[in-house]
């Protein structure tokens, strides 16, 4: 465990300096995964083999390789969210509509990993198509919370946020659509950072809502999701919305001066529906902050009242359009007896997806159709730009936003699958960053009474990753919460 | 009553690019299914389209030519239906910001007058795979997905079209201009150019549109007329017998030579459209456009105009000549080289060099004869050494044939003609005395039997000179040494 505890930088050196064999760090790993698994869930698809031969290869190109020559992911095992493509590896999207696809290619992250040495272990749960907030919609079965196993890890990212909590992952890249990687980040007492719009390529992410959709890490402490994002980001030639930005150096950032940092508190965001803890731990993380020499002030956000509507308008209506592509025609799972093509389309569809997952494919239809377009796709996308604009005005003022990353802290398995709209509400925090295109980083804060993780947002300016990164690591080292699940 | 028709055309052209429009597949035609493809254009989950910045400059062009304005700011959207052959079952298209338009083409019709068809817009799209039902297999369908991908325009001309016959003539100067520009290959066997035709009637006169049905699927020149004079002719026949036409989609049966109904107004599908999430708007400065209308050629309605002013010709050989660049760039160069009128090497081409070619199976473009050529064999009438009959007779087929200069040709095969008087007295004595019919017809008869006789005679020498007898000599001879007795 103490190996498994250890930052993605710490084992890099380790292994640079041929002190740990990457084979040694995979045994390791792999042992824990079997440890963990049967209660968590964490994963769909465990790539054993596939590693171990990586693996074995790595081992003899150490021998050969001066400590410079070795990237800094040399050997290290990373794991995926099961949503993006890794050549070779099956691709589910915990769906049973792809149980059986195998990707033809490697997502440009998945490319970026390996070319500074990563290895890929497994797959890792999330609700069907990225669609929940619990990882309870997964056609393989829930994730269960490694804090306290009746509760959920969050979704859609759940599996990755519990295996990096539980150690089960050295650290995973999540999808965050509307808080997919933040809140289970937070319920799982781990960090997670979703970029800014554009940051990223989404070249081999399966798409849910194309212009909300970014792919972040999720790691056990600040450093690491600023090392993964030194490797992951950057303009794509394969993704013509990868923006055309330079990137900074955000390892070599976040141990800078937060000092006279100005923070902005949105009154919008600390009023009903909001647990006493949840509200009580994030403002004692704000004096701390303070302490650190940080200014903050209260600013508003008004729009944001809008943005769970908003968002259950755009996000619903993309993924109506990019889930047309599973139809039974080529890769997918197709039904058994059907008479003609339209029922061949409507069996494999029906059988194919979850509740939830056509909930939303039927009201992107909805909203999408003739007569109702103006009314609600295009309205809100007219909100949408509201929203952006209210960050755009707090930005003259202030360097970052707080809030919280969810109402709640992890609610318990099968607590809200019945109510979609209470299920939607969790991510009430999370949704508008998404909707403006912002990057924002969820980290733990505290813990509950009853020792569930707390999570607190920092929301950044477009692109200003290295600022809600910095503060970030300033709050880690601050507060030296003990983030290991009693597990 | 009387009835008109009003008729607007949607044809869609494939684009030439050597790759698809949103991944970096090859676009060709005819090869093995489904080889040309790959995550993007298989739809497969997680890849993303980027477009192809050729495919770009392909469609602005092909909006210049059109004389469409360009709009610096358009968008991509998603029109959704379900389709094996559709693989994200979106295809992406332009719909509310295409990205050209207010153009128009100008066709000249059989009696000669002039008529403008306006263009109402231009859009990018990507075009289809191919579902194949059954064809010598067995039940089953198979989709093959080389195709999609494959970048479209979709021409859609304003409804100013009132016969079928201006229809066709639309459409075939469309693709003579695409064509010529290089953007499209113009063969509409193989699906490179496809039309839709909307057409409706209305009393002669009357202001008001009528109720439009859309024709599917025409494509060759002959079915646009004839599906189009089909059902214009279904409609009056409808309304006259005081029904009403119902607005629908039909089908062209090009083998019983009629439409049938598709769908009818209410089973029309819903596309969905909204703008495409991964693709920003496309943004088309002033430089690039500078650039694309630089590379753009003098077209084929200018070019007609300078040969008719510059080089004489007749206005319908100029339009010949202009149906491909191929064709006016050979003439142009044949006319330069030639010092005689341009007018002649317009006649020897067309009325000749194209017959000649096409019976051996050849295109201008790959004319052993070159224009140089030409115009030295048009010289060699000129100078005297042989006559246009033997220019167009022996000589030009033999230059087809070995791709040998005129000049060669006429000294290999003994053409030169015979121009010497002494030598040809000898001749025509000869055929005098094995024909004294003739001499007695001319001697005897009156006027019209005198020129008979010559022309008889003349026939005979050239026979007997293998066509090589200089026939204006021969003219002025014949009458000479038959007087002298
Ligand atoms: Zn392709």
């Amino acid at each position: 465990m103490e190996l498994l505890n250890k930052s993605l930088r710490e084992l890099g050196n380790l292994i640079r300096k041929k002190e740990l064999k990457p084979s040694e760090l995979l045994e390791t790993l792999l042992k824990r995964i079997e440890e963990t698994e049967e209660k968590l869930n964490a994963y769909i698809t465990v790539t054993e083999e596939e590693a171990r031969k990586r693996v074995e290869v790595a081992d003899r190109e150490l021998e050969k390789l001066s400590e410079d020559e070795i990237p800094e992911l040399f050997g290290i095992p990373i794991s995926i969210k099961d949503n993006i493509n890794v050549e070779g590896v099956r691709m589910t999207c915990a769906s049973k509509i792809l149980k059986d696809f195998i990707s033809p290619y490697d997502a440009t992250v998945v490319k970026r990993l390996r070319e500074r040495g990563a290895i890929f272990i497994g797959k890792n749960n999330l609700d069907e198509f990225a669609m929940g907030s619990s990882t309870e919609t997964s056609y393989f079965g829930p994730t269960r919370n490694p804090w306290d196993l009746e509760r959920v890890p969050g979704g859609s990212s759940g599996g990755s946020a519990a295996a990096v909590s539980a150690r089960s992952a050295l650290a995973s890249l999540g999808s965050d659509t509307g808080g997919s990687i933040r809140q289970p980040a937070s319920f799982c007492g781990v960090v997670g950072l979703k970029p800014t719009y554009g940051r990223v390529s989404r070249y081999g992410l399966t798409a849910f809502a194309s212009s909300l959709d970014q792919i972040g890490p999720i790691t056990k402490n600040v450093e690491d999701a600023a090392l993964l994002m030194n490797i992951i980001s950057g303009q794509d030639s394969k993704d013509a919305t990868s923006a055309k930005v330079p990137v900074p150096d955000f390892l070599s950032s976040i141990n800078g001066e937060v000092k006279g940092l100005k923070a902005g508190l949105p009154k919008e965001y600390f009023v009903e529906g909001i647990e006493p803890e949840v509200k009580e731990k994030v403002f004692e993380a704000v004096k701390r902050l303070e302490s650190l020499g940080i200014e903050f002030e209260e600013i508003s956000l008004p729009h944001t009242a809008y943005a769970v509507e908003t968002y259950y308008i755009i996000a619903p209506a993309e993924a109506s359009s990019n889930l047309g592509r599973f139809d039974g025609v080529r890769y997918t799972y197709r039904a058994k007896d059907y008479k003609d093509l339209i029922d061949m389309y409507k069996k494999t569809r029906a059988e194919g997806f979850g509740d939830e997952v056509k909930r939303r494919i039927m009201i992107g239809t909805y909203t999408l159709s003739a007569g109702y377009y103006d009314a609600y796709y295009l309205k809100a996308q007219k909100v949408r730009t509201l929203i952006y604009r209210d960050f755009e005005e707090s930005f003259k003022k202030v360097d970052f936003i707080v809030t919280p990353v969810s109402p709640t802290t992890a609610f318990k398995i099968g607590e809200r699958t019945d109510d979609p709209i209470k299920m939607y509400l969790s991510d009430i925090f999370t949704i508008a960053v998404n909707l403006a295109g912002l990057p924002a980083l969820s980290m733990p804060c505290g813990f509950d009474s009853s020792g569930l993780p707390i999570g607190i947002q920092f929301i950044g300016k477009a692109f200003d990753e290295e600022t809600i990164l910095k503060v970030g690591n300033a709050l880690e080292k601050e507060l030296k919460l003990n983030t290991l699940p009693p597990l | 009553m009387e009835f008109e028709a009003v008729i607007g055309l949607e044809v869609h052209a494939q684009l030439l690019t050597k790759t698809k429009i949103f991944c970096s597949c090859k676009n060709e035609f005819g090869a093995p299914p489904n080889t040309n493809v790959c995550p993007v254009c298989l739809g497969m989950p997680g890849s993303l389209p980027v477009l192809n910045k050729r495919a770009v400059e392909y469609a602005v062009k092909a909006a210049l030519a059109l004389n469409c304005k360009i709009n610096r700011y358009s968008v991509f959207a998603r029109k959704h239906y379900f389709y094996p052959d559709l693989p994200k079952a979106y295809q992406i298209t332009q719909y509310e910001l295409p990205f050209a338009e207010n153009g128009w083409v100008e066709i000249e019709k059989s009696d000669g007058t002039k008529k403008r068809i306006r263009i109402k817009r231009i859009h990018m799209e990507e075009d289809a795979g191919k579902t194949i039902h059954g064809e010598g297999f067995d039940e089953n369908s198979y989709v093959d997905l080389n195709r999609a991908g494959t970048p479209l325009i979709e021409i859609v001309s304003e409804p100013d079209i009132s016969t079928p016959e201006e229809a066709r003539l639309y459409m075939q100067k469309l693709r003579d201009i695409l064509v010529w520009i290089g953007v499209n290959d113009g063969n509409l066997e193989e699906g490179s150019l496809r039309c839709d035709a909307n057409v409706s009637i209305r009393p002669k006169g009357s202001k008001e549109l009528g109720t439009r049905t859309e024709i599917k699927n025409v494509n060759s020149f002959r079915f646009i007329q004839k599906a189009l004079e089909y059902e214009i002719e279904r409609q009056i026949k409808v309304v006259k017998s005081g029904g009403k036409v119902v607005q629908e989609t039909r089908l062209f049966d090009s083998q019983k030579g009629i439409t049938k109904t598709m769908r009818t107004k209410e089973e029309a599908e819903d596309y969905r459209y909204f703008p495409e999430p991964d693709l920003p708007p496309l943004i088309i400065d002033d430089e690039w456009l500078e650039s694309i209308r630089e590379s753009l050629p003098e077209l084929p309605d200018q070019v007609k105009e300078r040969f008719i002013s510059d080089y004489g010709v007749t206005s319908y050989d100029a339009s010949i000549l202009v149906r491909e660049k191929e064709l006016a760039e050979f003439f142009e160069r044949a006319a330069k080289a030639y010092k005689g009128e341009a007018k002649r090497v317009a006649n020897i081409i067309i009325s000749d060099l194209l017959g000649v070619l096409n019976e051996a199976k050849l295109d201008i473009s790959d004319s052993p004869v070159t224009p140089e050529g030409i115009a030295g064999l048009l010289t060699l009438v000129d100078n005297g050494t042989i006559s246009i009959r033997v220019a167009k007779e022996e000589v030009l087929p033999e230059m087809v044939r070995s791709g040998k200069s005129p000049e060669v040709i006429v000294k290999e095969k003994g053409l030169v003609q015979i121009s010497d008087e002494s030598a040809l007295r000898e001749v025509i004595k000869k055929v005098m005395a094995g024909n004294e019919k003739a001499v007695k017809q001319y001697r005897e008869g009156n006027e019209k039997q005198k020129q008979k006789a010559v022309k008889f005679l003349i026939g005979q020498v050239m026979k007997e000179t293998k066509g090589k007898a200089n026939p204006r000599l021969l003219n002025e001879l014949i009458p000479k040494v038959l007087e002298e007795g």
